[in-house]
């Protein structure tokens, strides 16, 4: 619709959406997200939900003890690889659609712990990640700032055409594989349809 | 607190048979612990703990330790006449020392507030025979601990209630702190490698 138009009618007190601005605004305003924490990070997640901060101003305050009721799956803190099939089911079991946020230094990329032998280095090896949030940990206000970043992403999210969001692309995967335990180390150690690191030139 | 001597004496009168020995400590803490032969290691432990002017009623830490297998070498300067000559000579002799590994309980008296009493286990090897006898019967607080040291360093304590991995899963096979582990390599995207890790990852990336 054109925007003029839609002004124009709006100052003849006549209000004009469309279903798309309408499904995404619901969407956007109603995150809930699913109620864990790894760490420390947690801890930050848990204080973002507070009056201080009050989470609640955007929606997402409830706080889902189930994935099945969750849209979304904060990673708050550290994952080790003993931990990472049980936070990638966990995922699977949520319903589409489904958001993560990779909270802190240490579920981004493995943070102090990457040289490490039993920390995963970065949950985005295994599920896709929509927001990620450095810090160690990161202050309330950062996590506030990755959930309107997400708000702003399903936005923008058009619900036809070929970037429609998951959830409305049936050959999608809504589901990916856990990995298993190993006798060294998980396997696989990341999901290739998930995760493609950047190739950096190293010297020399 | 009595002094370690005493306590060694009084425990080898007491527990006929056991072997004990001081070990130095040559940091400046200097803090000498007891090393015990695991036959007798079980009634030893029970004596610290009942014997009435030690009472060791609580292991507060239960740590594992790697020594690798190592060469010792000596060089001794001996004179010896050649040609008619007395001159010195120097005698290398390498001396290979077999690794072990070690469990170490730091003891301690909540009833007549004293302590540590260092007590260490060593095993015979640190491959096919890293068998030592639990404490566990003794202090129930170090069961998690022999746990993790089963885990971490591969010492199978006998008598051991429950046995298990404590952190790494039941699969894992390695054990993470021995000093020959060698950790999977999953450097793949390392954005500000450096030493080591640069090496793995331009492993990884070749």
């Amino acid at each position: 619709m054109d925007v003029g138009l839609r002004s124009e009618l709006s100052k003849q007190g006549v209000f004009t959406t469309t279903l798309e601005d309408l499904y995404n605004w619901g969407r956007k305003n109603s995150l809930w997200p699913l109620g864990f924490g790894l760490a420390c990070c947690a801890i930050e997640m848990i204080a973002t939900s507070m009056a201080r901060y009050d989470l609640a101003r955007f929606g997402a305050e409830v706080f889902r003890p189930s994935p099945r009721q969750a849209d979304l799956m904060i990673v708050a803190g550290t994952v080790t690889k003993k931990m990472a099939p049980q936070v990638v089911r966990l995922y699977n079991q949520m319903p589409e659609p489904k958001y993560v946020i990779a909270m802190g230094a240490c579920a981004i990329s493995g943070g102090p712990f990457k040289q490490g032998y039993n920390v995963l280095k970065g949950i985005d090896r295994y599920i896709p990640v929509d927001v990620h949030i450095p810090g160690c940990p990161p202050r309330p206000e950062a996590l506030l700032h990755a959930l309107m970043t997400l708000q702003e992403k399903i936005a923008a999210q058009s619900l036809t055409g070929p970037d429609r969001p998951r959830h409305l692309q049936p050959e999608a995967p809504s589901e990916f594989p856990v990995p298993e335990y190993g006798d060294h180390d998980l396997i696989p150690r990341s999901n290739p349809e998930v995760w493609h690191p950047p190739v950096l030139p190293h010297e020399g | 607190m009595e002094t370690l001597e005493q306590i060694k004496s009084r425990v080898e009168a007491s527990v006929p048979g056991a072997r004990l020995e001081i070990i130095a400590n040559g940091s400046p803490s200097a803090q000498r612990s007891l090393h015990v032969d695991n036959e007798h290691a079980l009634a030893v432990a029970s004596f610290l703990r009942e014997d009435s002017a030690l009472r060791l009623d609580y292991a507060s830490n239960v740590t594992g330790v790697d020594w690798l297998d190592s060469v010792v070498k000596e060089t001794v300067k001996t004179k010896q006449i050649i040609d008619g000559l007395e001159r010195e000579i120097e005698q290398t002799t390498e001396l290979k020392k077999p690794g072990y590994l070690e469990a170490v309980y730091h003891l301690y008296s909540m009833e007549l507030k004293h302590g540590p009493v260092i007590l260490r286990l060593r095993t015979a090897n640190r491959t096919d025979q890293a068998l030592l006898p639990s404490l566990t019967s003794v202090w129930r607080g170090a069961e998690f601990q022999e746990r993790e040291i089963f885990d971490l360093y591969g010492i199978v304590f006998d008598g051991h209630p429950d046995l298990r991995r404590i952190l790494m899963w039941e699969e894992f096979k390695d054990h993470p702190m021995r000093k020959d582990y060698v950790e999977p390599d999953d450097y793949e995207y390392e954005p500000t490698a450096h030493d080591e890790v640069l090496e793995k990852a331009r492993k990884q990336s070749a």
